[in-house]
């Protein structure tokens, strides 16, 4: 191939989307999805596809391999070019039924968000990266597993000759995630599409996965479709963004200029609202910063800001001392247990009035265990629990139940954890009334209006059902209905990671509002770093059920001591293409917390490194008596 | 997984008690079969004491039962009041029968339900989908003596193409075989269908299709052994009441199987074959149940682990 030509090539496009429009009929006419989309992807070039949920990023995902014709969606106009071997474009708008089988698989591949069901559950990893081999490529079933194992070590699987006769309920979901990108690149696809292809995974594997992605596509010359609403992994990944907002591109630029100079007004709220890990960096308390809604097409800031001194360190609220709690799993034929999950393992900790204490730590921890313990969800193994100075284990049914009043809870998911048969001022009300605070029904609707105008809603709110709202908004009446009964605790479980980042952004604002207002305490258990650094006064580190680290927020982000801390801040993909890619590459599994019965985990010894700021000893010699 | 039949089978053995002891003190409260014996007439009280006598009648309860499970053991369920057969031959003559016209018309039941079932699922809403959800409806409806009597009149005396009872030769077999799987489909097709919408919309079926894979690969590789689990318990509960239903079939189409057989024993109250045939028919279904459970481990290997 001559220089010219190879130039041609190379300029080129791949894939071509023009003018891609896409409906799904519903009860009351047709939903544009996607309307007049266009753009064009290079070989060997990663375009990050950006937006919030419903901006239309995923249908047109699937909409580039016709996909959406099983989902009740209509490509109503544009077509979709895809030019495999640089030569004549195929429209696979128009593609015959077969034409496009041949694409799909072979051509273009596509990972899923959810790796945990993207795997058929009843067949093997083998059989089911077999079966595209030996479809496309014609391999028999010999030789289709020796390349299956060949892949399945390319995503770096130990083990892969027994990996291929396992099944997927086996594996984790960091490791589910390799067998899905090796089924995708097991016929060398020009394309490959990936869906959000670590929002469900913990950072670390998120870390390794995203390495590999970019490895194998280096190595095979692949493009990818990068679908994600994490600016992070867009600066990271990507070579060109795409910007999608409600069903249209607003706009594309090259990586580099989106972050500099974003064009769109979207945009720059999309940016402003995105948590960047450092932003606070030098700076000892947390920061409320304004952030930028979209006000009818336009970008406007709303709020201020304003230093977070709220702590009063005076004497705690809450004292957990040695707190210890475990499941009994796994039975013998004759009920003996013969496993414990050790979900928390000898945690202490204080929270004091007016602070914030995040709990961070990847799935497994025990972050949740906690909190849950803390709301008597679940009994405590061992450990005491103060609150205000009393110990819970002493405390009568009556004083319990003040507890519950005082210690209140909002959950990760505001669209479950709303009953969606009672308005939303019932729900608001019940706590209300359940602890006796006001018997006045006048009264007490007074009071729900109230709690919803400091929650950002308006009274009338209080009449409808929570499926008239979104999901930001039901977190708010969330946490209405958190501080009905004027609690001194809020536990505040991931309660704004399923949030979009500009939702997130003014909920977390909304939350550091009322702490000042009110002096409430939060413990907040997330695994998103860059969310800790802005709202903690203080963090714990967890692991494996152990605090590994504790001290105040500047001095974990600042001069984080225990290596886990490290790993876990390296690999939070940070919004900023024009730094360096982290060296430190992350290996290995997450392990888990269940042990046979009778090999008791050994309790890390902490140690004070500075004022506040204690380090588990890591060459604890203890450890090696476990 | 021994362990797990040898549970199952000592659960067996209760469940076999506890129907035979059911059975045999129900039907001692139905009438004296003495009396149906002799048949009314002139008939004296001693003559009633002999023949009780002559049957071991005049014993307590428990102690006949006792007797009945101890002949159990040894497999032998006693004779006939009638004429003095052998239980064990009236059942080892009427099973085949009975085992043949049920898992028949189960087998034609899945051969049927499964690809209609599929299709109404990947057809949701459109008329295909509709005409089968009707189609089902309306067999629901029938009643099972109603249904047999129809095809009695359609296919022998209007046609005139199948003889409309007996058991004489392949043709005798058809009828009531597809009226039993007439029955057994129209339940089966609305559950296919159910349990198929439920696994299409899950992301491995996107990510099968994703593949390039065909239409009917991933519908009958990827889709269906996720929707089996629904079908395979519900044919295990089903078989049940598919013995039930086979005493009404079996009846209209005079059919000599096991039905026929415990419906004449109940006419004649005559115990020792009515406690021979619901004890062997009770050991089926417990046995179908045992498959059913076994079957969950083949088609699911999630289950398999636990």
């Amino acid at each position: 191939m001559s220089d010219t030509a190879n130039r041609r090539s190379q300029d080129q496009a791949l894939l071509s989307v023009r003018s891609l429009s896409v409906e799904f009929g519903t009860g009351n006419g047709a939903f544009k999805a996607v309307r007049d989309v266009s753009f064009d992807v290079r070989p060997g070039r990663t375009l990050a596809v950006v937006g919030e949920s419903g901006s239309g990023k995923s249908v047109t995902s699937l909409a580039i391999m016709r996909l959406t014709d099983y989902t009740g969606g209509r490509i109503t106009g544009g077509q979709v070019l895809f030019r495999p071997d640089g030569g004549e474009a195929i429209d696979l708008v128009k593609a015959s039924d077969s034409r496009l089988r041949e694409i799909r698989g072979n051509d273009i591949a596509m990972i899923f968000q959810e790796p945990m069901t993207s795997l058929n559950p009843v067949f093997t990893i083998g059989n089911q990266i077999s079966e595209t081999l030996i479809l496309h490529q014609g391999l028999n079933g010999r030789d289709a597993r020796l390349r299956a194992k060949e892949l399945l070590q390319k995503v770096r699987l130990p083990d892969a000759d027994k990996l291929l006769d396992r099944y997927p309920h086996q594996l984790s979901g960091g490791m589910r995630q390799r067998v899905m990108i090796a089924m995708a690149l097991a016929c060398n696809p020009k394309l490959l599409i990936a869906d959000e292809p670590t929002t469900a995974l913990d950072v670390t594997i998120q870390a390794q996965i995203l390495n590999i992605i970019r490895d194998l596509q280096q190595e095979m010359g692949t493009a990818v479709i990068f679908i994600t609403h994490d600016m992070g992994v867009v600066a990271e990944m990507a070579d060109d963004v795409v910007v999608m907002w409600k069903g249209e591109k607003v706009e594309q630029a090259p990586v580099r200029d989106i972050f500099a100079a974003p064009q769109h007004p979207y945009t720059r709220a999309l940016l402003s609202a995105v948590p960047r890990l450092g932003s606070l960096t030098g700076q000892p308390l947390p920061k409320r910063t304004p952030v930028m809604v979209m006000d009818g097409g336009v970008a406007k800031a709303v709020g201020d800001t304003h230093e977070q001194n709220t702590a009063d360190y005076t004497k705690p609220i809450l004292q957990v001392d040695k707190l210890t709690t475990r499941f009994d799993v796994g039975k013998t034929f004759f009920g003996r247990v013969t496993h414990r999950v050790h979900a928390v393992e000898a945690v202490s900790f204080d929270i004091y009035p007016g602070e914030t204490l995040a709990l961070v730590g990847e799935s497994g921890s025990g972050k949740s265990t906690i909190g849950r313990t803390l709301q008597q969800l679940v009994e405590p193994t061992g450990g005491t629990v103060r609150f205000d100075g009393r110990d819970m284990a002493a405390m009568s049914q009556g004083e319990r139940r003040r507890l519950r009043q005082e210690i209140q809870y909002i959950f990760q998911d505001p669209f479950a954890s709303l009953d969606p048969r009672h308005t939303v001022g019932y729900s608001i009300a019940e706590p209300i009334i359940v602890h006796g605070l006001i018997n006045d029904r006048k009264e007490r609707e007074r009071r729900v209006h109230e709690l919803l105008e400091q929650v950002g809603l308006q009274p009338q709110h209080a009449r409808r059902y929570p499926h008239e709202f979104s999901g930001g908004q039901r977190q708010r009446i969330c946490i209405a209905r958190a501080l009905a009964s004027n609690p001194k605790l809020v536990i505040a479980d991931e309660s704004v990671s399923a949030l979009d980042v500009s939702i997130q952004a003014q909920i977390v604002n909304l939350l550091m509002e009322l702490q000042e207002r009110k002096r409430l305490s939060y413990l907040f258990i997330t695994h998103d770093m860059a969310v800790v650094e802005k709202v903690s006064h203080r963090v714990a580190v967890m692991y494996l059920g152990q605090i590994v680290e504790l001290g105040s927020r500047q001095a974990i982000f600042e001069n984080p001591q225990h290596s886990y801390t490290r790993k876990l801040l390296s690999a939070v993909p940070i919004a900023d293409p024009q730094r360096e890619r982290a060296k430190t590459r992350i290996e290995g599994e997450i392990p888990s917390p269940v042990r046979p019965v009778g090999q008791e985990p050994a309790i890390h010894r902490m140690r004070e490194v500075e004022p506040g700021h204690w380090v588990a000893i890591e060459s604890d010699p203890l450890r090696g008596a476990a | 997984m021994a362990g797990f039949i040898l549970k199952r089978l000592l659960q067996a053995v209760f469940v076999v008690l506890a129907v035979t002891l059911i059975v045999s003190f129900a039907i001692r409260l139905s009438g004296d079969p003495a009396i149906m014996l002799m048949g009314g007439g002139n008939v004296t009280e001693q003559d009633l004491q002999n023949i009780r006598q002559a049957l071991g009648l005049d014993r307590p309860f428990y102690v006949q039962y006792l007797a009945f499970l101890e002949g159990m053991v040894r497999g032998d369920f006693g004779k006939s009041f009638m004429g003095g057969t052998s239980v064990s031959m009236l059942i080892a003559n009427a099973l085949p029968a009975t085992l043949l016209l049920a898992f028949a018309s189960l087998l034609a039941s899945i051969v049927l339900s499964v690809p209609l079932g599929v299709y109404a699922a990947v057809n949701r809403g459109r008329w295909p989908d509709q005409v089968i959800r009707i189609l089902s409806l309306v067999g629901l409806s029938f009643p099972n003596f109603w249904l047999a009597i129809m095809m009695v009149l359609l296919f022998s005396i209007v046609l005139g193409l199948l003889p409309p009872s007996g058991m004489e030769g392949p043709e005798s077999f058809v009828m009531p075989a597809l009226t039993m799987a007439i029955i057994l489909t129209a339940t089966n097709v609305r559950l296919v269908r159910t349990s198929m919408l439920e696994t299409l919309s899950q992301q491995y079926i996107m990510v099968a299709r994703s593949k390039g894979l065909r239409d009917r690969v991933v519908l009958y590789k990827h889709a269906l052994r996720n929707s089996a689990i629904p079908l395979v318990t519900y044919i295990g509960l089903q078989f049940g009441g598919l013995i039930g239903g086979i005493v009404i079939i079996e009846r209209v189409f005079n059919w000599p199987g096991m039905g026929t057989l415990a419906f004449d024993a109940i006419s004649n109250r005559d115990y020792p074959v009515l406690q021979g045939t619901i004890t062997v028919l009770a050991l089926f279904i417990v046995l179908i149940n045992l498959l059913v459970d076994i079957a969950y481990g083949l088609i699911d290997p999630r289950i398999r682990t636990e």
